[in-house]
């Protein structure tokens, strides 16, 4: 693939200076609280703030103990207390029984509550509602941005999808809106912004806002253009299986954070190793983006350089050993342990993947994207939900085919669904209703759903709020087009020729050819022709909200121009990612994605569960 | 340009002058006489309140208001008790003690803002005497009452009262006391019979002051200078002393051979003082005694009043208004006669220029030897600033650009600013705006204030002419002006809200800074509400509507506003707000046109209130999502009962839903807990909350297949999930005949290989093989290749003539087969032929 690649690509920014900006702030902020503090944190807040301090920065800061944020009575003996955590109702009540549990009993205690990355209103009506208001110092953490690498950053908020697309509850716009300032004011100006999607657009209203607000400064820019895009602008690329290392990994052994744990059956001894999948990893930057098919061939070509590379020693004189053991030995003994890691998880992988039943899924999921053999497609899922092969991949498919087929028949909607209920049990109901009200999963009914919304709706309110109130039920009454936008934008290769993986010729590699993904598309198309002209019926099948602003204007034609910030609102996978770097190689640019979270089909799925409210 | 000496006096070695500023605009009957008079400091306004102490109801006495020129403000009749004291805040507003020791408050137009009381004892005794005074902290109140005890207010933004110790011996009005500020801490210095003490928070000290001769007598009148730094003292005996106010320092003490205590003593001194000096005053002599003991007498026609400036002393009369100062000292350098001084000789040059006389050449020359131009021009441009003739000030200024052309590297900046700093100057002191400002004061009190204070006495387009010659950024300037005139102009009643809307929109524009919100809730105090929502539409940013909204209760406008924000705070605010105020039906109606605030509030009530999420969908009739709710909290029940009853709710609302495939999911989801009830029951098989598929599991794990088999029925299970079922769970439990006997039972719906496939994954070839036969041709290869059986799969594949089935036997070949691949490649030979 290297030599495909432009020589002339341009130099990313340095992310992290974000770390080194968020943790001078945690410092600040548990530095106004002086003395010994227990300290407790959300789970899911666990793994990042480890990205940006670890135990021995929080000790120093007079952190006592850690612990984590749960709904139980706490055994901190501590007479200050710290909370960390997502401005989530819930657990601000926990943190409310906390406070009246020490107040029945007599204890006194100092509270304080850092919000990251910003408090609600809510989470402070709470506090009031309980009768704690007054017991407590709240602050915010404004931790928006943890950068995974060096061109991914994330806002590591998995619920951003679900309260957004699927609640309508808006209340995370601002924070990405917020988040898009803060690379703004570090790396902007930005000379073009684009986006498409709901979402997209109000996240740049509130950014734009911010801007007004804020004081501007004329600095050199390190990021020229923007992309915002809305996750249901494309569901079919996460509903896909992943094939590409990075996005097979994830699949697999779930990468979190940036970091992945590699179990038993991987580390040939009993203790699971967790290791930290970026840039950094030679052996690991090497393959990532590489089809799984490939991988092999990269790791025995790797290993035979290794053993040449070792064996250099071989007629060494003592000073030339000398250097080796001090300058080369360490690389070469660092990357072999991380060679054998990864061709241990490559070999994990193959076990399970290559199997007959894998291939067959792969077949199905090719087939349902070609719009080819449907009813074949349709045995298979039914005989896979038959057999309990697995809940979330049963629905994953299901979705798959309602989004690619636009819609079940009645026939199969009902007799799937009730298949469904019966393997998995009558609470899947719940879910099938989040389904259908994302358009995931949907009978066919031509323009039915749609008309029947807009004149209840029409009903209640005039014209004007009547166009709002359709905008906020789009996603309920959604309809995939996927079979017209495949066609309009070419996204399915003609399966007659052979498609050489080692050699991709474009980004339908990372699902071995068979499908380019639409978001990445979408992005290819308008950086081509720098607008949406051109698209108008495209972005008509994908339900509208596009919009291009130019912003400062660029002085000179400087490599910020071929710097693209990729938002995707809702989560991006993996294989988009390995899909824009390849996107970026072959035409000379670098995008740095920046997601609410990363996401992959069973993350999207296992959010819309309702079973376990 | 002659004159310009005629006016000043010699003081000790220093001069005084005094310069008219004002011909008064006003007409007063009776003169200053028997009224009581304030007049504010930085050419404040004046106050005057006739025969204050006048008792009877039927002829109220006159409260008047006028600017420093005269010109009349406001005027009305004083309505409320007896006034003892008349003072002015540093926010130009008028504050009038009265006898209760209540202090009103008023604008400089007249109306009323505030009041606030000096103290409940105070309406019993009375208060004597009052005086109004400036600090750093802000304008305070100190009074003395009857029972001759001291209440002071330093902050009257932040009213704090302060009774001061008592002081011995004091019965009644004591003869003199003043208001002193010293080390952060506010103290009465008084005089009673022939002591003096300090009063402070705490304790009353008795204190001397240096050098006062002991047979000088009590102290009877005492003056604090504008610094607090300076005291003056006036004895019984005509004897004046004056010195440092913390007294520990004597200045002087002379003899004025005056037997009559003065009507008011005031120091006039300056920054810099040469020669500071204290300003009595009686009824027909003003006298100026200065610390070398030199005195400067003046004779007074009518009724006068002082008022101590930072730079001198504003002499107030009925007639006119004059300034009392020292020369300065750039003044007198320049001006006194035969003066050499660089910026005397620079002015004389410029004369002789303007005459075209070779002499302006000379007189240069001289400067430019002595190498002391740039002092000569500093010396005229700090001049001019001084003097308050405009035609004084243009000699100064043209010999001081005269002169600058004679210099290469002189930083203008100072003339510039000069020049423009009088022309503002000059513009204020204009009588009908009356503010006689020197440049002294204006640099002390700083443009902000004089802006400030053009705005409260409403001159809009001066303040902003001044603004924008002086090119301050909008942001502190014109929008700040505009700002006040906006909040002033919604309160005119004679105009409509349409003529007042659309007189702020075409001034303010969009000025930056200027927020309309403010002028709306200004408009809206004012009872205005139509009027402060037409204003309010001229906001751009609707966060910053929707406050001032939801107090005027437009509840539903300033949702919409909240969610056209973005800002989901806000709109949790509002639906908050809204919440409370109305009743449920109101309140959900309001959301349902707002799905965004309705979204937010779902989430809220899902965590915190599931019972009004229920009634939310109750309103709406959204039965769907009735009966997804009931789902949920079918969940959360531990009684089966309980949870049927609910799932039974499910199902009403899923049918009025019209959702047939939800109500019958959701039936037989009842019928199978029951029938898992009853199963645990009979067999404590632990089925309860299984899916039906599990269920089945189970019971044949059990080896319940009876029970299983009338699930399948009951449910109609399809007919492949029930045979894949019963197929592994038999193989798993190895119940080999049962599986045999199964098969047998009827033509598998899923075909013969997967018994093949499933026995084989239980390691139980021998089982399997029993199944290869019953697999249909075209799975025959694989079946046989399942159980490992390769020539079977030869045979099969060569029987069926399928090369690809060959191939993949083949691949599967060993090197030890070597006859079955003959014959296989053999029979590939042959089929390739045909």
């Amino acid at each position: 693939m290297a030599h495909s690649a432009r020589r002339d690509s341009p130099e990313l920014p340095d992310l992290s200076l974000l770390k080194r900006l968020v943790r001078d702030q945690l410092i600040y902020l548990l530095e106004q609280l002086p003395g010994k503090k227990d300290l407790f944190i959300d789970s899911d807040l666990m793994s990042p703030l480890d990205r940006i301090a670890n135990v021995s920065t929080l000790k120093q800061h007079e952190v006592d103990k850690l612990y984590k944020v749960e709904h139980k009575p706490i055994v901190s003996i501590s007479d200050q207390i710290c909370f960390l955590i997502r401005p989530r109702i819930q657990t601000v009540k926990w943190i409310c029984d906390v406070v009246n549990a020490d107040k029945a009993a007599g204890k006194f205690r100092r509270y304080k509550i850092i919000f990251t990355p910003q408090k609600f209103y809510a989470c402070e009506a709470v506090l009031e509602e309980q009768g704690v208001f007054g017991d407590v110092t709240t602050d915010e953490w404004a931790f928006y941005l943890l950068p995974l690498d060096e061109d991914i950053i994330s806002l590591e908020l998995p619920e951003f999808f679900r309260d957004n697309f699927l609640a309508g509850d808006q209340r995370w716009v601002r924070t990405a809106g917020s988040a898009l300032h803060l690379l703004h004011s570090l790396f902007g100006p930005f000379s073009k912004v684009y986006g498409i999607g709901r979402c997209s657009k109000m996240t740049y209203e509130s950014w734009r806002e911010q801007v007004e607000q804020g004081e501007q400064k004329a600095r050199h820019a390190e990021i020229g253009n923007v992309f915002l895009i809305d996750r249901d602008v494309d569901f079919v690329t996460p509903l896909c299986s992943q094939v590409v290392y990075e996005g097979l990994v994830d699949d697999i052994f779930r990468i979190k954070c940036g970091c992945v744990e590699f179990g038993p059956e991987v580390t040939s001894s009993d203790k699971s190793i967790k290791v930290m999948l970026n840039s950094q990893d030679k052996v690991f930057n090497e393959i990532r983006n590489e089809h799984f098919s490939n991988v092999f061939g990269f790791l025995s070509q790797k290993a035979r350089n290794l053993q040449t590379a070792y064996d250099k020693r071989r007629g060494m004189d003592i000073q030339q050993m000398k250097t080796f053991v001090s300058e080369e030995l360490k690389g070469l003994k660092q990357e072999h342990r991380l060679l054998s890691l990864h061709i241990s998880a490559s070999e994990s992988i193959m076990k399970k993947k290559t199997k007959q039943d894998f291939q067959e899924l792969l077949k199905t999921e090719h087939c349902l994207l070609e719009g080819f053999e449907i009813r074949e497609c349709i045995s298979f899922i039914e005989e896979h939900i038959n057999r309990q092969v697995s809940m979330i991949e049963s629905l994953r498919l299901l979705c798959l085919l309602s989004v690619t087929e636009n819609g079940l028949l009645p026939k199969d909607f009902k007799s799937l669904k009730a298949q469904y209920l019966q393997s998995y049990g009558a609470d899947h109901l719940l879910t099938f209703s989040n389904l259908r009200q994302l358009g995931l999963l949907v009978e066919q009914q031509p323009g039915e759903t749609l008309t029947v919304m807009e004149s209840k709706v029409g009903k209640l309110v005039n014209d004007r709020t009547a166009v709002k109130l359709t905008d906020a039920f789009s996603s309920l009454a959604k309809k995939s087009h996927f079979r017209a936008l495949s066609k309009k934008l070419n996204l399915v290769p003609k399966s007659d020729e052979e498609y050489d993986l080692r050699v991709p010729r474009d980004m339908a590699y990372i699902f071995s050819g068979a499908y380019i993904p639409l978001s990445c598309k979408i992005i290819e198309q308008v950086l081509e022709r720098d607008s949406w002209t051109g698209l108008e019926e495209v972005t008509r099948l994908i339900n509208g909200h596009e919009f291009a602003v130019t912003g400062a204007d660029p002085k000179s034609k400087s490599d910020a121009q071929r710097i693209i910030l990729v938002m995707f609102l809702g989560g991006c996978t993996f294989s988009e990612i390995s899909a824009l770097r390849f996107l970026g190689k072959e035409r000379g640019y670098k995008f740095i994605v920046v997601t609410t979270a990363i996401t992959n089909s069973s993350r999207l799925l296992e959010a819309l569960l309702d079973n376990n409210v | 340009m002659a004159f310009i000496t005629a006016n000043w006096n010699p003081l000790g070695d220093t001069f005084y002058r005094s310069a008219e500023l004002y011909e008064m605009f006003w007409s007063l009957r009776d003169g200053l006489g028997d009224s009581l008079v304030a007049a504010a400091p930085y050419g404040g306004p004046i106050a005057l309140l006739r025969e204050p102490l006048r008792r009877s109801p039927s002829t109220r006495p006159q409260l008047e208001i006028y600017s420093a020129s005269g010109a009349s403000i406001a005027s009305f009749p004083w309505k409320s008790g007896p006034v003892v004291h008349l003072g002015w805040s540093v926010n130009d507003e008028l504050l009038c003690v009265q006898e209760d020791g209540t202090v009103l408050i008023y604008d400089l137009f007249g109306s009323f803002k505030r009041h606030f009381s000096m103290g409940q004892e105070v309406v019993q005794s009375q208060v004597l005497e009052a005086k109004v005074f400036h600090s750093p902290y802000g304008t305070g109140v100190a009074i003395v009452t009857g029972s001759s005890r001291f209440t002071l207010a330093t902050n009257i933004e932040d009213l704090k009262l302060r009774r001061l110790p008592e002081v011995p011996g004091l019965q009644g009005q004591p003869s003199c006391w003043a208001v002193l500020t010293q080390d952060r801490q506010t103290k009465v210095l008084v005089s009673s019979g022939p002591e003096l003490y300090v009063l402070d928070n705490t304790s009353c000290t008795a204190v001397y002051p240096p050098g006062l001769s002991p047979q000088a007598g009590s102290i009877v009148h005492m003056s604090v200078s504008f610094s607090y730094k300076y005291l003056a003292l006036f004895t019984e005996t005509g004897r004046l002393w004056t010195g440092l106010s913390n007294l520990q320092e004597r200045l002087s003490e002379m003899d004025t051979k005056q037997a009559a205590t003065p009507k008011q003593m005031v120091w006039c001194r300056r920054p810099r003082s040469q020669q500071p000096s204290v300003v009595l005053m009686w009824d027909r002599l003003l006298l100026v005694v200065g610390s070398c003991n030199d005195t400067i007498q003046f004779p007074l026609e009518d009724q006068s009043v002082l008022v101590g400036e930072l730079d001198g002393v504003r002499i107030i009369g009925s007639i006119s208004q004059e300034l009392l100062q020292e020369v300065p000292l750039v003044c007198q350098d320049i001006f006194k006669i035969a003066s050499m001084a660089p910026g005397a000789l620079l002015l004389e040059a410029h004369r002789e220029y303007e005459k075209s006389s070779q002499k302006a050449d000379e007189y240069l020359r001289e400067i430019k030897e002595q190498n002391v131009l740039g002092d000569a021009v500093r010396q005229c441009v700090e001049a001019a600033a001084h003097e308050y003739d405009p035609d004084t000030q243009k000699a100064l200024m043209r010999a001081a650009s005269f002169g600058k052309c004679f210099l290469t590297e002189f930083s203008p900046d100072q003339f510039v600013t000069t020049c423009r700093e009088l022309r503002v100057l000059n513009a204020v002191r204009e009588s009908s705006v009356g503010m006689p400002l020197t440049h002294t004061q204006f640099k002390q009190m700083t443009l902000q204030v004089l802006i400030d204070r053009l705005v409260y006495r409403q001159f809009y387009p001066l303040a902003i002419e001044v603004c924008r010659y002086l090119k301050i950024p909008d942001y502190q300037g014109v929008s700040r002006v505009l700002k006040h005139w906006a909040s002033c102009k919604v309160q005119q009643k004679d105009l409509t809200d349409e003529a007042i809307a659309r007189a702020v929109c075409a001034k303010v524009g969009d000025s930056p800074g200027v927020s309309y919100s403010d002028v709306a809730a200004k408009a809206y105090e004012c009872g205005r509400p139509e009027l402060a929502i037409k204003l309010l539409d001229f906001e751009a940013r609707s966060g910053e509507q929707v406050p001032l909204l939801l107090k005027m209760k437009r509840s539903q406008l300033a949702l919409s506003k909240a969610v056209e924000s973005g800002d989901t705070d806000l709109v949790y605010t509002v639906v908050t707000y809204l919440k409370n105020e109305m009743n449920r039906g109101d309140f959900f109606m309001t959301l349902r046109n707002q799905p965004v605030a309705l979204s937010l509030y779902r989430q809220f009530c899902k965590l915190q209130e599931p019972q009004t999420l229920k009634d939310l969908f109750n309103q709406d009739d959204d039965h769907q999502e009735l009966g997804n709710f009931y789902v949920t909290s079918s969940y959360r029940d531990k009684r089966l009962e309980g949870r049927l009853a609910q799932l039974q709710s499910a199902v009403d609302e899923y049918n009025k839903a019209k959702n047939d495939f939800a109500a019958k999911a959701t039936e037989e989801e009842m019928r199978l807990l029951r029938f898992q009830r009853k199963l645990d029951d009979e067999k404590g098989a632990g089925l309860l909350g299984l899916s039906l598929q599990a269920t089945m599991e189970a019971l044949m794990s059990l080896g319940l297949h009876k029970q299983a088999e009338q699930l399948y029925r009951d449910f109609r299970v399809p007919d492949k999930r029930y045979w894949w079922l019963k197929l592994t769970s038999l193989a798993e439990k190895e119940q080999w005949e049962e599986l045999e006997k199964f098969s047998k039972s009827k033509k598998s719906p899923i075909g013969y290989l997967a018994f093949v496939e499933v026995c084989m994954k239980n390691n139980n070839r021998h089982e399997a093989k029993k199944y290869v036969s019953k697999v249909t041709p075209e799975q025959k290869v694989k079946a046989h290749l399942a159980v490992g059986d390769l020539e079977g799969a030869a045979d099969a594949a060569i029987e069926r003539r399928n090369e690809s089935e060959m191939g993949a036997v083949l691949s599967r070949c060993s090197a030890s087969d070597r006859l079955l691949m003959d014959k296989l490649n053999r029979a590939r030979v042959a089929t390739a032929k045909k």
